[in-house]
């Protein structure tokens, strides 16, 4: 009955029990921090602001990312990952080529993330950093050599059914970054030493494009 | 001499008893693990609720062995989360965090940019020859909870499959064996 074997099997068992359930009770602790992040993105300079060889427009900006993030760190955590993204909209509209009126509309969403880094420590928690876009801000809807109308499957289906006439997305999409209202957001990810991870964001409103590339 | 006979008898019956009960008990332990992951399937939406980081492309955050939990649900996917995602043409899903996402409100049409924190440039180097985006039909799921550690034990049963079959045989004998 007691043999090596059954003792070493109840030990063993025991061991993995209190550690999932302590790796569980870790991990619940962290809901009981309400951190208080603040953060401030401002846009120095747009260094330049063109359309590409395939139509899409692409900006750079220089940045300065100023943020205190010291409260999100608890004793589960073991970094966390820090990054600006600019969020805007793109109002298309598809337009009867014939007639030009508006057949249907559509809002596209973009997040383009322009800057991140890790942050492994408290102390560095706190930061001010002055840099260019890291990744490249580009307008996007068409990497192909097809009009989206085409390339798009599901928007094809819709436009027939709405007509039997062909509509075509006369708005050239890809380059709506021209006059663009667009929201800074500092996201950040909280990654455990074990556990559930959490990700949050702060988002700032009221940037825009200049009307006029550069 | 019947009494011999009769006693013969009842222990071959005992045996037979016996055997059967470790084979349903085997069937109980197999049925049981198969149950938890299917339902662990039902219940995260994704077809492979739980995978093991194999590259240090997201170190530091994630290392190799590390297991990460997977969710799979109707929310959209932004960026800054970590996603798996199958490329056509490679057998091992890849984890890595989503940098770029364009899509077309109301609707499942999305475009996602992803890299490995822990790699310089972005992944269209690692996607299908030509492929620029990810779609909704690549991801498997979003990670949402962390274990360290635990997946080395399946990265060591793939790659020695010696200690793996080791493992099952001493398991079986000692299932088979065990008395109650």
């Amino acid at each position: 009955m007691h043999s090596f074997g059954y003792r070493a099997n109840a030990v063993v068992t025991f061991a993995v029990t209190i550690l999932a359930v302590t790796c569980a009770m870790v991990s619940l602790s962290d809901n009981f921090n309400s951190p208080s992040p603040t953060a401030d993105v401002k846009v120095l300079n747009i260094n330049w602001f063109q359309k590409q060889p395939n139509g899409n427009d692409e900006v750079s900006l220089t940045l300065n990312i100023s943020a205190d993030l010291s409260s999100l760190f608890t004793w589960n955590t073991k970094q966390v990952f820090v990054f600006v993204a600019a969020e805007y909209e793109t109002p298309q509209n598809a337009l009867n080529q014939f007639t030009s009126v508006t057949a249907c509309s559509f809002v596209f969403v973009a997040q383009v993330s322009l800057w991140d880094g890790i942050i492994q420590s408290k102390e560095h928690a706190k930061f001010w950093i002055h840099t260019t876009n890291k990744y490249r801000f580009t307008d996007q809807a068409r990497d192909g050599p097809f009009p989206l109308y085409l390339y798009d499957t599901s928007l094809l289906m819709y436009i027939t059914i709405t007509s039997s006439s062909i509509f075509l997305l006369v708005l050239a999409i890809g380059n709506n970054l021209r006059g663009k209202d667009y929201n800074m957001t500092l996201h950040w990810h909280i990654m455990p030493k074990t556990g559930k991870m959490f990700a949050d964001k702060i988002v700032m409103t009221g940037y825009y494009l200049p009307q006029d590339y550069k | 001499m019947g009494w011999i006979a009769d006693s013969v008898e009842s222990i071959r019956s005992l045996q037979i008893r016996q055997v059967l009960n470790q084979i349903v008990s085997l069937g109980m332990i197999v049925t049981s693990a198969l149950i938890i992951w299917k339902g662990l399937m039902c219940v995260t939406g994704s077809e492979s609720p739980v995978v093991v980081v194999l590259s240090g492309s997201m170190e530091p955050g994630f290392k190799r062995g590390d297991i990460l939990f997977l969710h799979m649900s109707k929310d959209p996917i932004r960026t800054g989360e970590i996603v798996v995602f199958n490329v056509d043409g490679r057998e091992i899903p890849i984890v890595h965090r989503v940098i770029k996402v364009h899509e077309r409100q109301d609707s499942e049409e999305i475009e996602i940019l992803t890299k490995g924190d822990n790699n310089f440039g972005d992944d269209r180097l690692l996607y299908a020859h030509g492929q620029l985006w990810l779609q909704k039909h690549h991801i498997m799921g979003r990670a949402v909870g962390f274990l360290p550690y635990v997946g080395w034990v399946t990265i060591i049963m793939t790659e020695k499959p010696i200690i793996k079959y080791l493992l099952i045989g001493a398991l079986g004998l000692l299932v088979i064996t065990s008395k109650e």
